[in-house]
């Protein structure tokens, strides 16, 4: 620790070096899992994925186009090395790659993530540090139980009952769906605002208790006493060093809530009917589509190891006591 | 200080819990809910299964107390039959991952040779949403309760994993588990003896969130038609069927949102409480 402090360049570089080792090695086994997901199954996989109403040589043709006559090492070898080069396969039935398959329903997903994601920061954020300033107060309590009621009512639940009521009986908000051939991308965005509340709401609530936590225990630290005690206004006190220390709890609750956001989306787009890659899991599942759901996976889990580790690389931008 | 504290030889619990009026109602609502999908057999107004064509889509307070769905079919008792499912899966998942994580978080925490390779699997299985590597599993495993039990626990075992290989890693260091070591104590039997009852508060309070998640999970799974058979009745596959008629019958999908609500809600509750009454600190460092 002395040294990183009399020369943090090659401390630092190399706390990059072995978290950018590491991302590679789960992104290895991201890959490991996934393989044995599918083939683990129980039974043929190409029987599996034709249905019961393929013919032995249906399965057969399809075992070898799919390399699953090979043995099992060749197989994942095969897997690994086009993965690495971006080839995760193709579609059983759209009969194209997986990831152009993905890419083409990624839109709807990643701008309901986001607006989701914004919306909870907006609501969550603000209502965390007050509260966590107002401890045990009407406010505090107030906060605190809603949150914990957000996150225990199904986010499909809240979609279905909030579609009916301010969609279809108020017209506020278009149902369901996310336009047509010709809309425009503004037209489209407009489909995913009621979505985005629906993902916000559960996702503020995580958001709520990890900033109104962090903050609680920033408020109880010496400095901050000391900064009173200097005669510091309250708002100053508050907004300047609480929530700078707070600050980093709270962005890796942020790089956390991306697994809970695409977990989300997936039941939000069925509840809207939004043409995403939720939608398409689901639609994979009913049609045996296993390299989809397989490519979905590898994507959605590499996105999550990338956000995190940008997320870590973040920390040294705000903290610059941060260990490597 | 994760020898501090255990289940059994903290009288205060029960004390401590009961000491909060909303953990208290939320015991008593969860074991009112534990209650009514015990005794479903026994107090159900009708066969849920039993069709009618009379009754199709009935309104709630007439002859069907919580109204009859497009099949006339009693909700009530529909209701009260998916908490037998439905809860059945959380305790299985919450029993289930418990059980896997403990071995994987005990195995990585006590071997060091084995801690870098398992830490990595649980990073990487945590790396998948829930929902997403649930509904691989089940497609893969088919859509029967065992299997969406199996599903949901590989999916939440990580959880416990992490918490027990953490304490595991301070609990090995103890003075009183080397001395325990130098008197000839197998692994097996430092493990049994001296690591297991001081993880116990930490999982346990675990374990109750975990009861909570898969529940959602399960709704989620069932909403999505990609969990349990359609044709088994949960509090999601109902909130998936009433959703079709959602302009004629609203009540079809309240009542089963609510119940999972409610049971998500107390248990999310019970593990607050348990958490602060056993070791909070403990809990918050983990």
């Amino acid at each position: 620790m002395l040294s990183s402090v009399a020369d943090p360049a090659p401390a630092m570089l190399k706390y990059v070096l072995n978290r950018l080792v590491g991302m590679v090695v789960v992104l290895f086994l991201v890959l490991t899992i996934t393989f044995v997901i599918v083939r683990v199954a129980p039974g043929d996989p190409a029987a599996l994925m034709l249905g019961p109403d393929a013919t032995p040589q249906d399965a057969a043709q399809l075992r070898a186009e799919l390399g699953l006559d090979q043995p099992i090492l060749v197989q994942f070898g095969k897997f690994l090395l086009s993965a690495v080069q971006g080839d995760l396969g193709q579609s059983l039935f759209f009969r194209r790659p997986v990831l152009s398959v993905l890419a083409e329903r990624a839109e709807p997903t990643t701008f309901l993530a986001l607006f989701s994601l914004i919306f909870s920061i907006a609501i969550a954020v603000p209502i965390g540090i007050f509260v966590a300033y107002r401890r045990g107060g009407l406010a505090d309590q107030g906060a605190v139980s809603t949150a914990m009621l957000a996150a225990s009512v199904p986010s499909f639940w809240t979609g279905l009952v909030l579609q009916r009521w301010l969609a279809t009986g108020l017209g506020w908000f278009p149902a369901s769906g996310y336009g047509g051939p010709s809309s425009t991308f503004l037209d489209r965005m407009g489909y995913l605002i009621l979505p985005s509340i629906v993902l916000g709401i559960v996702n503020s609530a995580l958001i709520l208790r990890f900033t109104r936590a962090s903050m609680l225990d920033v408020l109880g630290e010496d400095y901050i006493r000391t900064a009173r005690s200097k005669g510091m206004s309250e708002a100053r006190v508050v907004l300047k060093h609480a929530l700078k220390n707070a600050a980093i709890p709270i962005v890796t609750v942020v790089g956390l809530t991306f697994a809970l956001l695409v977990s989300g989306a997936v039941v939000t787009e069925r509840v809207f009917n939004i043409p995403g890659m939720g939608s398409l899991v689901v639609g994979a599942v009913l049609r045996r589509d296993y390299p989809i759901i397989q490519g979905t996976l590898i994507v959605v889990a590499a996105l999550y190891i990338l956000i995190n580790l940008l997320v870590d690389l973040l920390y040294l931008l705000i903290d610059k006591r941060v260990r490597y | 200080m994760a020898a501090a504290a255990s289940v059994s030889d903290d009288p205060g619990l029960l004390r401590s819990l009961m000491a909060r009026p909303a953990v208290v109602i939320a015991l008593v609502v969860f074991l009112l809910i534990l209650a009514a999908a015990l005794l479903a057999p026994v107090i159900a107004p009708a066969d849920p299964a039993r069709m009618s064509i009379r009754a199709r889509l009935s309104p709630p307070f007439g002859t069907y107390l919580l109204g009859a769905d497009a099949f006339g079919r009693d909700v009530l008792s529909r209701l009260l039959f998916a908490g037998r499912v439905s809860l059945t899966i959380g305790l299985g998942v919450s029993l289930l991952s418990t059980a896997l994580g403990i071995v994987i978080g005990l195995a990585a925490g006590f071997f060091r040779r084995l801690d870098a390779p398992l830490s990595r699997l649980i990073d990487a299985m945590m790396a998948f949403p829930d929902i997403l590597l649930a509904i691989a599993l089940v497609a893969i495993l088919g859509g029967s309760v065992a299997n969406v039990v199996l599903a949901l626990s590989i999916v939440y075992m990580p959880r416990i994993a992490r918490i027990v290989r953490a304490a595991t890693l301070v609990i090995r260091e103890l003075p009183y588990v080397e001395a325990a070591r130098a008197l000839g104590s197998s692994d097996l039997s430092i493990m049994a003896w001296h690591v297991l009852p001081n993880i116990v508060s930490p999982v346990t309070v675990q374990a109750t969130f975990i009861f909570a998640y898969a529940m959602l999970a399960e709704a989620g799974l069932s909403f999505l038609g990609v969990g349990v058979d359609p044709s088994i009745p949960t509090w999601g596959t109902m909130v998936n069927e009433g959703r079709q008629y959602i302009d004629q019958a609203l009540y079809l999908i309240l009542y089963p949102g609510i119940a999972i609500s409610l049971a998500v809600l107390s248990l999310q509750l019970i593990g607050d409480g348990l958490r602060d009454a056993l070791d909070p600190r403990l809990a918050k460092d983990l």
